[in-house]
């Protein structure tokens, strides 16, 4: 029997609640929050919450000397921070008509494709290790510091090169390099085959992976998804072959797709770019040799350099997709705007908001880790 | 793909290939203390010795982490280019990119391959960290990141100046250096890196830095304004000036020092003149002091002080015996250096400030001493060094032995010479170079041949011309024969001089640096000339100040004895220039400088102690 004043309330379902991931989790990369609606252990809704990495790095460039960008830039993707450096001296090199020595050019392909091979070796050690498998993890991270250790030997820096300038690069590949490069090379191309039996091919992942995170190619193209993910898609697009730059056009290498547009297709495409990579470089190593000459042409004295007025827009493949610099310049000692189109700026807001949604909350992190997103480009 | 069997759905002895890495070295492995890269970007060590303190490194670190740091027990050479100053550097701030090293123009600073420090234990708190060539705290660290060619962001190389050839600029005495062109000058501008260094060692210390960047900005008017901050003589300097600020220069340490003198031309001549004088005379108030000043010689000296004191209101009336304002600047350096025009766009400035010009008036004949010390507060003595000094070897009486600056002034006043076909020089300065090309030019117009030998005591890498002056010189065929020293001058039975007779020199000063040349008497050489020319030190002209007036003022070792504000021993009389400092235009300008500062301050304690 009810009391006379009874009313019934009218409430949402007690098994919906919302809950935060992140910004320190460790199934997110970096510093970067996700607020997730839960029905049980399903997400029905998303919301990605950027900002806690930002540095302001588009508005610091207004006030800083060409130049001095080049220290700035490749923190804005700590995994892969090569692709940041070439691209803006792209850009600063077509607004200048600087014209790029041959053998620089090689040299930053070598830097492009070590750091691609650094940034996906990184890539699948963290998606592992959200699927509970961690030894692919400290494989990954143990193998990149290989490569790592070439950085330093290449540019003076480990992780951040700061080896590139406008005209050229900063520095002629030391003796010896090439041959330890090699060895290294040898040294990957064996592991590949540890790494499949560990992850690649093993069901455990598979099985966890597959029809996971799952975006037809017409949603990536609509999203605005470049790299492996569009390319886990079955699109063969990759800007080193589609809009050749530095000597991309003089190379040899496959653009591997996958069909299944989830997060193991994703994951597959990034291990066969392992082997691309591997490829380039050694057309690399045995190119270099032949090429004589400077490594960079002559700027003016850098605390006096007036770039001419003009725009303009340079892109490059990097680990996650297409990344692009906007430069303007007014003429001055400083650039008037930069602004950097981070591949993951789209990957890590709408595409995550929507690939989260009806997938399983252990799920949102692999998501995210598949789609190699990287906060600092999304709070650039 | 094909090389991955990711569909292949495994095998239940899958497990066991985990054996294998039993065989195998496990993929992390700890730690071990290794030595970085050859090429790593660690700390930073400093070479103290090749530092001059220029601070190019603070400006170019984009993380400002750089402070430079006064080291007192370090030299410190405003001529030389040298500060006693050492980057410091803040390693909470540092990102390691190296910039520093690459920009450094010295290259004294590097990066070093150790990456591990821990901080004294008075500097608990602190990143901050003095780097020295020891490293820091006297630790030894190998070097890593150093400047190579590769890397070298100093553009050592200046922007060529147009000139003519020899054989044209011969022909006359216009000018043959042609002037930077905007495209020029703009690169040449923007191999400055503001250290200024020139601004230290100027004697009137010119902005240079803030001029060079108004041409580099393309702001020429800014330029003007800089250069008339401290220099009337913006022209002349911008043409013969002997630049303390390139010696200086600390892009001139690894390479071609920055050509301010022709960057100051450059700005010079691309504002038109009328314009140029409405900015110099910009700062001059409607101030009238009511006092008045008279200078005596219209040089650079007496007309820098003219100019700075009409500025300040005072009545300035300048005297000059000669027929043109300009002195040794005119009547010194020949036209093909220096053309008279550029003189008198300078001149009409300093006239536009205010002050008065009466030329061919000498003092002692046409105005007294004693009138001048009558009419006006104070005087100045600004008559500089017109006469030649002589070697005083045997034959140089006769009267085909001539002086330097004599001849200078009878060809700047268009006087009919008589041009031998062939002459001697003696002396190795830059007056010497003036005469022997114009002689040569000279004799190329009478006798459409020139034949000039110059001899001077000190070696070839000890002459004291300039050395682009020496150069030119050579290029214009006159054979210069350093080491010798004049024995005779001979002269023949009919009483006509036919050359002169030089003497190898061993050496040209003594173990305490005094003057006392050595001579090798077996080594002795002829050298047929219709003329001797000595250019070997100029003398003053001081009879102008009557004898009574010589009486009462002090002297020391024959010249005028002056305190720091280049006053003499007469409270009314003051002398500045040539006379008592040497030992060109620039050092000239600056003693105009002082002496109107000294003159400003005592005219003004007149009017206070008056009023």
């Amino acid at each position: 029997m009810r009391p006379e004043n009874y009313q019934a309330i009218n409430q949402p379902p007690s098994n919906e609640f919302e809950l935060n991931f992140g910004p320190n989790h460790p199934g997110i990369e970096g510093n970067y929050a996700f607020k997730v609606k839960l029905n049980g252990d399903e997400v029905v809704a998303a919301k990605a919450d950027a900002g806690y990495l930002h540095r302001g790095f588009e508005k610091l460039m207004e006030g800083r000397l060409w130049i001095q960008n080049l220290a700035l830039v490749p923190r804005i993707c700590v995994p892969d921070p090569a692709p940041m450096e070439v691209c803006y001296s792209l850009a600063v090199e077509e607004i200048c008509g600087l014209e790029v020595p041959e053998r620089a050019k090689w040299i930053r392909v070598m830097q492009l494709e070590m750091s691609r091979l650094a940034a996906h070796l990184f890539a699948f050690g963290g998606h592992a290790a959200t699927t509970g498998m961690y030894t692919p993890m400290f494989w990954g991270v143990a193998d990149r510091d290989l490569i790592l250790d070439r950085f330093e030997e290449l540019t003076g820096g480990r992780v951040y090169s700061i080896y590139n300038i406008p005209g050229g690069v900063r520095r002629d590949v030391p003796e010896g390099f090439l041959e330890r490069m090699s060895k290294l090379l040898d040294y990957l191309e064996s592991r590949l085959p540890d790494y499949d039996s560990l992850f690649f091919t093993n069901q455990v992942f598979i099985r966890r992976a597959r029809d996971v995170g799952t975006m037809s190619q017409e949603q990536a193209l609509k999203w605005g998804v470049t790299g492996p993910p569009l390319r886990a898609t079955g699109l063969e697009f990759d800007v080193r072959r589609d809009d050749p730059y530095l000597v991309y056009d003089q190379i040899d290498f496959d653009i591997p797709t996958e069909p299944g547009g989830d997060a193991l297709s994703r994951n597959l495409v990034r291990r066969a770019e392992l082997k691309q990579s591997i490829r380039i470089l050694r057309q690399v190593i045995e190119r270099l040799p032949s090429l004589k000459g400077p490594v960079r042409c002559p700027i003016p004295n850098p605390l006096a350099w007036n770039v001419p007025a003009g725009e303009s827009y340079a892109r490059v493949e990097s680990s996650k997709g297409e990344l692009g610099y906007y430069v303007v310049s007014t003429g001055g000692d400083k650039p008037y705007r930069v602004h950097v189109r981070g591949p993951s700026s789209m990957h890590a807001v709408q595409v995550l908001e929507k690939l989260a949604v009806g997938a399983r909350l252990e799920d949102v992190a692999q998501i995210m880790f598949s789609l190699d997103a990287c906060p600092p480009e999304v709070d650039r | 793909m094909e090389d991955i069997p990711y569909k292949y759905k495994g095998s239940i002895l899958n497990p066991l290939k985990t054996l294998g890495f039993f065989a195998r070295k496990p993929v992390t492995v700890p730690l071990e203390p290794r030595e970085a890269a050859v090429n790593y970007r660690g700390f930073h060590v400093n070479d103290w010795e090749l530092c001059i303190g220029c601070s190019t490194c603070q400006k170019v670190c984009d993380n400002a982490a750089i402070t430079m740091v006064r080291i007192p027990g370090l030299p410190e050479d405003p001529v030389k280019g040298i500060r006693n100053e050492r980057p410091a550097i803040d390693y909470g701030r540092c990102c390691w990119c190296g910039l520093c090293v690459d920009i450094c123009p010295t290259s004294s600073i590097s990066l070093t391959r150790e990456y591990v420090h821990t901080c004294r234990e008075d500097e608990l708190d602190s990143y901050f960290i003095l780097p020295d060539p020891n490293g820091m705290h006297g630790e030894y660290y190998p070097k890593g990141w150093a400047k190579t060619d590769d890397a070298d962001l100093v553009d050592l190389d200046r922007q060529s100046m147009p000139e003519q050839g020899p054989e044209e600029r011969l022909q006359s005495f216009g000018e043959f250096v042609g002037g930077y062109d905007t495209q020029q000058a703009i690169v040449e501008a923007s191999r400055c890196v503001q250290c200024g260094m020139c601004h230290d060692s100027c004697p009137a210390n010119m902005h240079a830095p803030e001029y060079i960047r108004a041409i580099w900005e393309q702001d020429l008017e800014e330029a003007v304004r800089q250069i008339y901050r401290t220099n009337p003589f913006a022209h002349v300097c911008g043409r013969i000036c002997t630049r303390r600020c390139e010696a200086a220069c600390s892009i001139g340490v690894r390479g071609e020092p920055v050509a301010i003198r022709w960057l100051k031309r450059y700005a010079m001549d691309s504002v038109g003149h009328e314009r140029v004088r409405e900015i110099a005379t910009e700062n001059r108030g409607d101030y009238l002091s009511g006092h008045k000043v008279a200078v005596i010689g219209a040089g650079p000296a007496g007309l820098t002080a003219a100019c700075d004191l009409a500025r300040n209101g005072h009545q300035v009336t300048v005297f000059e015996a000669l027929p043109e304002p300009g002195g040794m600047m005119r009547y010194g350096i020949p036209s093909y250096r220096l053309p008279y025009n550029r003189i008198d766009d300078d001149v009409d400035v300093i006239r536009a400030m205010g002050v008065e010009i009466h030329c061919n008036t000498r003092i002692g004949e046409d105005v007294s001493m004693a009138e001048l010390q009558q009419d006006y507060d104070a005087v100045l003595l600004a008559l500089g060094l017109p006469f030649g000094r002589s070697t005083r070897i045997p034959g140089s009486e006769h009267k085909d032995v001539r002086s330097a600056v004599d001849l200078l002034r009878r060809i700047s006043l268009d006087e009919e010479l008589e041009i031998p076909k062939a002459a001697v020089v003696i002396g190795g300065g830059n007056t010497a170079m003036d005469i022997a090309r114009s002689m040569a030019r000279l004799q190329i117009d009478r006798h459409g041949k020139a034949d000039i030998t110059v001899t001077a005591l000190e070696d070839a890498d000890h002459l004291l011309a300039d050395p682009d002056e020496i150069r030119e010189t050579g290029e214009e065929g006159i054979t210069i024969l350093p080491g010798r020293g004049p024995k005779q001058c001979e002269v023949n039975a009919a009483g006509d001089l036919v050359g002169l007779t030089t003497v190898g020199v061993i050496s040209v000063f003594d173990s305490e640096g005094r003057f006392a040349p050595q001579y090798d008497e077996s080594d002795i050489q002829r050298h047929e000339a219709g003329m001797v020319i000595e250019a070997i030190g100029q003398l003053a002209d001081t009879e102008l100040l009557g004898e009574e007036l010589t009486e009462q003022l002090e002297w020391n070792r024959g010249r005028l004895q002056i305190d720091a504000g280049c006053r003499t021993s007469e409270d009314w009389l003051w002398a500045a220039g040539d006379l008592v400092n040497g030992p060109d235009v620039i050092h000239a300008v600056a003693d105009g400088h002082r002496v109107a500062t000294s003159i400003d301050n005592y005219l003004s304690q007149q009017v206070e102690a008056t009023s």
